[in-house]
């Protein structure tokens, strides 16, 4: 597969589903399309589109949950439900909510958004999985500005006391959240040495580096959970939009759109 | 027999363990005063604790729910239900998650902590969650029913676990339906319908009124939600007028659910004996009961003035 096409091909998608609905979060989706495509192409195991619900598959958490349209445009690229239902994004009666729903839509293994429950549903996911003696594993991506969330860190501490070396978590670090950089906003500080202290493995890669991403993916450390921080670009992949914090969560103009389009045209 | 009911949910939780290989229980560094201690004892593999984290907790067990597991999530009433709202609003019942929360030292009982741990809400914020199931049990026996009971819904169960040590109200073969209240005593005057420990004082309030000639049924409301419509307006049209008793707010509780199922239909005037917009504060739980007007005497003075 030719990852940087496909990778394009997901971003104009997302900018599509986000001008039809006139809403939604357009920056922090395009900046973890190569974080999703590394998980969803290349390093969880046995998903199958057609059995959504699989037992022994590897579950994918997104916790920052109104990512959602990165997640779904892949979902239908995989084929789990038809790549014409992203048209319908955020409407009534679509199965593609605001933020990610398992009660609705095909390959949405958790409910997430309401930052920092997807983090310890995906913990308690991990420790389930150990309890039952499976050995899937549970990856979840994380927002930056999330992890200002207290619960983070009650799942951060719970992961390393239960060992869950079968739980990973990806942090989206793009710097930036809705009022302004993570620095101006509420410091994240040295976010790899916090969770270091608790006890994680921890990695730092270019998170728009699908290699880099599947080699962290696949260093874990017995008996420890890992994270991996993925250094990305909020906007990627728009010009006008990257390292702009006003992209958030900001509706497109016609003009904005025709012109993110004409940045994502694939030859 | 007299027992706490911390104690028969403990119990409960123990016994079903053994028909459930899918439970499992879980407490936020309170298993030894919510007795989910006592299942930790009899199966310790099966059973986590998460420390003083109780928002981790019930996301946690939405996760183990995701499994196919069934978590009996312990800790007090007022930190599960209270801080860990959200939680419970979003990872498990906004899913229909399969997570029952059997959540202990509810209303005054917690006596001496004072205020900050009398949970007084709860049922409130509880009923107010779609797919939400609501269980106050008044005796050892019912809570042993309840437990078992939540086990059979697919789907997250409130258990209210009050502290005290209690007789037992209600027989071994008195039915538990989910949803269905029991009609403890039949009466044509008033009718007075309590939940949890209060069913015990409304008891003792109709025998009071029977000495004064007054005929008082007694209703036990043993789930709050599904609240049963049939049997609140079977007596809104028979009696002159409705007591609900509650050891907890009177804002969002049974009084008010209640009242949303009477209100445009019957001809029963109706009064509310709970705690009435206040907070709490330390003393020993009879004292508070007092207090708060938690008693037969007030359930009395209200039920006369229908007449």
């Amino acid at each position: 597969m030719d990852y940087a096409k496909k990778a394009t091909e997901i971003r104009a998608e997302i900018i599509k589903m986000l001008y039809a609905c006139q809403s939604g979060h357009p920056g922090g989706s395009l900046s973890c399309v190569e974080m999703l495509m590394t998980l969803y192409y290349k390093v969880m195991k046995n998903l199958d589109p057609k059995d959504p619900h699989k037992a022994d598959r590897d579950r994918f958490v997104f916790s920052k949950g109104h990512a959602c349209p990165t997640q779904y445009a892949i979902l239908a690229d995989l084929g789990y439900f038809p790549k014409e239902d992203l048209a319908h994004l955020r409407q009534i009666d679509s199965h593609l909510q605001g933020h990610p729903d398992m009660t609705k839509t095909p390959g949405v293994d958790c409910n997430a958004g309401s930052l920092g429950q997807g983090a310890s549903i995906a913990a308690g996911m991990a420790l389930a999985a150990k309890h039952i003696g499976a050995d899937y594993k549970v990856y979840s991506v994380l927002g930056d500005g999330e992890c200002q969330e207290g619960l983070i860190w009650e799942a951060a501490m719970s992961a390393a006391h239960y060992k869950l070396d079968n739980l990973i978590f990806l942090l989206d670090h793009n710097g930036l959240q809705i009022d302004g950089s993570n620095d101006e906003v509420m410091s994240l500080g040295d976010i790899c040495k916090k969770f270091e202290a608790f006890g994680w493995a921890v990695e730092k890669v270019d998170g728009h580096d699908m290699d880099a991403i599947e080699a962290a993916c696949h260093n874990l450390v017995p008996g420890k959970p890992k994270f991996i921080c993925c250094e990305t670009v909020k906007g990627k992949g728009v010009s006008f939009m990257e390292n702009q914090y006003g992209w958030h969560g900001k509706v497109m103009s016609q003009q904005d759109y025709e012109a993110a389009m004409k940045e994502l045209e694939v030859e | 027999m007299a027992k706490s009911l911390r104690v028969a949910y403990g119990e409960a939780l123990q016994e079903l363990g053994e028909k459930y290989p899918n439970v499992v229980a879980m407490d936020a560094d309170l298993a030894g005063a919510t007795m989910s201690g006592m299942f930790k004892a009899k199966f310790p593999d099966r059973f986590y604790d998460f420390g003083i984290a109780e928002a981790n907790m019930v996301c946690e067990a939405a996760g183990f729910a995701h499994t196919g597991l069934m978590p009996f999530v312990s800790t007090f009433a007022l930190f599960g239900a209270g801080r860990a709202f959200e939680q419970i609003r979003n990872s498990v019942c906004y899913v229909n998650a399969n997570v029952k929360f059997g959540l202990s030292h509810s209303g005054l009982c917690v006596g001496e902590d004072g205020g900050s741990h009398q949970s007084i809400e709860d049922i409130s914020l509880m009923r107010s969650l779609p797919h939400m199931t609501v269980l106050v049990p008044c005796d050892p026996i019912e809570m042993k029913k309840a437990v078992f009971a939540a086990a059979e819904i697919n789907g997250p169960v409130y258990i209210r676990v009050a502290r005290p040590v209690v007789e037992d109200i209600t027989k071994e073969d008195d039915p538990f339906e989910v949803g269905k209240a029991n009609v403890l005593k039949e009466g044509k005057d008033v009718a007075i319908f309590a939940t949890g420990l209060m069913v015990s004082r409304a008891l003792k309030a109709a025998e009071m009124l029977e000495a004064e000639g007054i005929s008082a049924a007694v209703v036990n409301f043993h789930t709050i939600k599904p609240i049963d419509k049939e049997t609140i307006l079977r007596y809104a049209n028979s009696v002159k007028g409705i007591v609900t008793a509650e050891e907890h707010t009177v804002i969002g509780g049974l009084g008010s659910a209640v009242a949303e199922v009477m209100a445009g239909n019957g001809t029963a005037k109706f009064a509310m004996v709970g705690i009435q917009d206040k907070f709490g504060k330390s003393g020993k739980p009879e004292q508070l009961f007092e207090a708060y007007g938690l008693t037969a005497e007030n359930i009395v003075k209200n039920a006369k003035s229908f007449l």
